[in-house]
């Protein structure tokens, strides 16, 4: 589905990303692991277009989409939830829900219902203001609010950041799910065991380069990825 | 069942505008306006403010842009629409000191003159007051849009100082008159019917109450939550899908639009238009006025621009005058200017106590429905 050839991304002055080639295949929830600083978020906020790479093409569905803006993107079908979830404070979760559909014009009754009854918390909150919202229903509203986009896509950067151990199992369950009702998934994570044990494909980034690929359980059984990643 | 909510919402807020409308024509036919000068002066320079401010309340409440260019915005309105309005045969007189005018056509004499020749002529002046005023935003806007907070308000400002002196300039004189006031053209007071019902006040308050309420659908439509979206968090705001550029220029021109409209209503209420009225000062009050009023709440811009002006224009004039008891008496402290120590005080106290302005980011309308949500929910603890 998304495939990323030979990219390169100059990030601050210093090359974040150094040649980079790998591919997500449709319907499979997909991961990148590796550590601080391997240039993980620079290759989410590059696909988004929030980034322009330095060199490599990036293709969707075999469509050309390198360097094209942001807002064209994401009508495209790739929505990104940022890390530490960026939800927009003062207002609802329902307005934060609709802003997330602001690129379509056609009805979002049948959406709303969806991520309602994927987050059944977010219906009881839909008219407080989303930063009195817990960091577990934050991070929900902000997976809630990249699917009302309707997305064929779905980028996450660290979804399981500063949030209790339950929260994350709930997290991740509900990815999972949306996973299942046919939306593609790439993840990024720290939590390596975590995304292991739901990814598909996993590959491993060490400071700008893919190191190691093979399916989410494979790697879980890696000797190298065992001692650096999951202790 | 929200739509039929909102839409009920809507229809009592349109009665609220109309009664206040009818009520400004009863007491301007009914209240001899000669002998109460203040009242009408704060009701229509209240309307003008009121506009201006809930346009600069759009761009900084909003949308988050700190921009501090409005009396610029607004000088541009008032002399485009001083310009197009002058009538022609009193072009020689205004302009006198260049030998007369180098535009010579007159709006409301292209339409004919007359009763429908000045509502189309001045009509058509406003907007196109608005145009340019917002054309020009667009063109300040490719550059200065690319700077943030403080760096944005900067700009804005030196914008706002510099069409100041390019309108002044002696060499655009045959334009603009040069330093010298533009008069002439038609004001509120043109709409007072001869010998029949004085309506210069209600259509002060007409003008401001559509612009107004264009602005504020505009705030509830979908752009509006951009704009809010793009105040909130710009990252969050750019992934979703939002263009930022195209949205922040949007609401740039819009109430730089409004603000010339502004301006022009501005020309009609002082009954001429002069360069050197459009200072910074005047964007601080109304910038003041925006946040007594509350930052991201249109009815707090409106409520705040009469309750200001009726306090700096009015109900402490009398702090400015001398008074001497029969006893002899001096009262202490009261002398001319004693009206502004107290006024600024007033203002500290009120910005200590409404830390967000008298409405914070509500609208009116919200002080009802939060009161009926509470009781719902009180009625369902019950249950």
């Amino acid at each position: 589905m998304l495939k990323i050839d030979g990219l390169r991304v100059n990030y601050g002055g210093i090359e974040a990303v150094k040649g980079l080639t790998f591919e997500v295949p449709e319907r499979q929830i997909v991961t990148l692991i590796g550590a601080n600083g391997a240039g993980k978020s620079t290759i989410l906020r590059t696909i988004a277009g929030l980034v322009k790479p330095a060199s490599g093409r990036i293709h969707l569905q075999s469509e050309d989409i390198t360097g094209i803006s942001p807002d064209r993107i994401v009508s495209k079908g790739i929505t990104l939830v940022p890390e530490g979830r960026h939800v927009f404070p003062d207002l609802t979760v329902l307005e934060n829900l609709k802003i997330g559909a602001y690129l379509r014009k056609d009805s979002l009754e049948e959406d709303l219902d969806w991520v309602y009854s994927l987050f059944p918390r977010l219906k009881e909150r839909s008219w407080q203001a989303a930063g009195t919202l817990s960091g577990g229903e934050q991070q929900m509203l902000a997976v809630g609010r990249a699917l009302m986009s309707r997305p064929k896509l779905m980028m996450m950067d660290e979804p399981s950041l500063g949030l209790a151990p339950l929260v994350v199992k709930d997290i991740f369950s509900i990815i999972k799910k949306i996973n299942e009702q046919g939306v593609t998934i790439l993840l990024i994570e720290q939590n390596a065991n975590m995304a292991l044990h739901i990814a598909d494909t996993a590959y491993v980034l060490e400071t700008g380069r893919l190191t190691l690929s093979g399916s989410g359980k494979e790697l879980l059984k890696n000797e190298a990825v065992k001692k650096a990643y999951l202790g | 069942m929200n739509e039929k909510k909102s839409k009920k919402g809507a229809f009592i807020a349109l009665v609220c505008v109309a009664v206040l409308l009818a009520l400004t024509i009863v007491l301007e036919n009914t209240l001899d306006p000669t002998k109460n000068i203040m009242l009408f002066t704060v009701l229509k320079k209240g309307a003008v403010y009121a506009l201006v401010a809930s346009s600069m309340n759009l761009l900084n409440g909003f949308t988050g842009l700190f921009s501090l260019g409005q009396a610029g915005f607004m000088l541009l309105g008032a002399y485009t629409y001083a310009i197009l309005t002058i009538p022609t045969d009193t072009r020689s007189a205004v302009y006198y000191l260049y030998g007369g005018c180098a535009i010579n056509f007159s709006l409301p004499e292209l339409f004919g003159g007359g009763a429908a020749g000045l509502i189309l002529g001045v009509l058509i002046a406003l907007i196109l007051a608005g145009c340019v005023a917002a054309a020009v935003a667009w063109l300040i806007g490719l550059p200065v849009l690319r700077l943030k907070s403080d760096y944005l308000a900067i700009a804005t400002l030196g914008f706002a100082e510099i069409i100041r002196a390019v309108f002044q300039w002696d060499k655009l004189g045959p334009v603009t008159n040069g330093a010298n006031a533009l008069k002439g053209f038609p004001t509120f007071s043109s709409f007072n019917i001869k010998g029949g019902l004085r309506l210069s006040t209600f259509v002060a308050f007409l003008l401001a109450a559509v612009c107004i309420g264009v602005i504020l659908l505009l705030i509830n439509s979908s752009y509006g939550r951009a704009f809010k979206a793009i105040r909130e968090d710009e990252v969050a705001a750019e992934a979703m899908g939002i263009n930022l550029s195209r949205h922040k220029r949007l609401s740039f021109c819009i109430s730089s639009f409004f603000a010339g409209v502004g301006g022009g209503m501005f020309a009609m209420f002082a009954t001429q238009a002069q360069a050197k009225t459009f200072t910074t000062a005047m964007t601080y009050e109304i910038l003041l006025i925006v946040v007594i009023g509350g930052i991201g709440s249109i009815s707090g811009s409106c409520i705040a621009s009469f309750l200001y002006l009726a306090c700096s224009e009015w109900w402490l004039r009398f702090l400015d005058t001398e008074v001497v008891l029969k006893s002899g008496f001096k009262v202490p402290l009261l002398r001319n200017g004693f009206r502004m120590v107290v006024f600024s005080i007033i203002i500290m106290v009120v910005v200590l106590f409404f830390r967000k302005g008298i409405m914070g980011d509500k609208e009116l309308p919200d002080l009802f429905r939060a009161r009926k949500n509470a009781k719902v929910k009180g009625g369902e603890g019950n249950g």
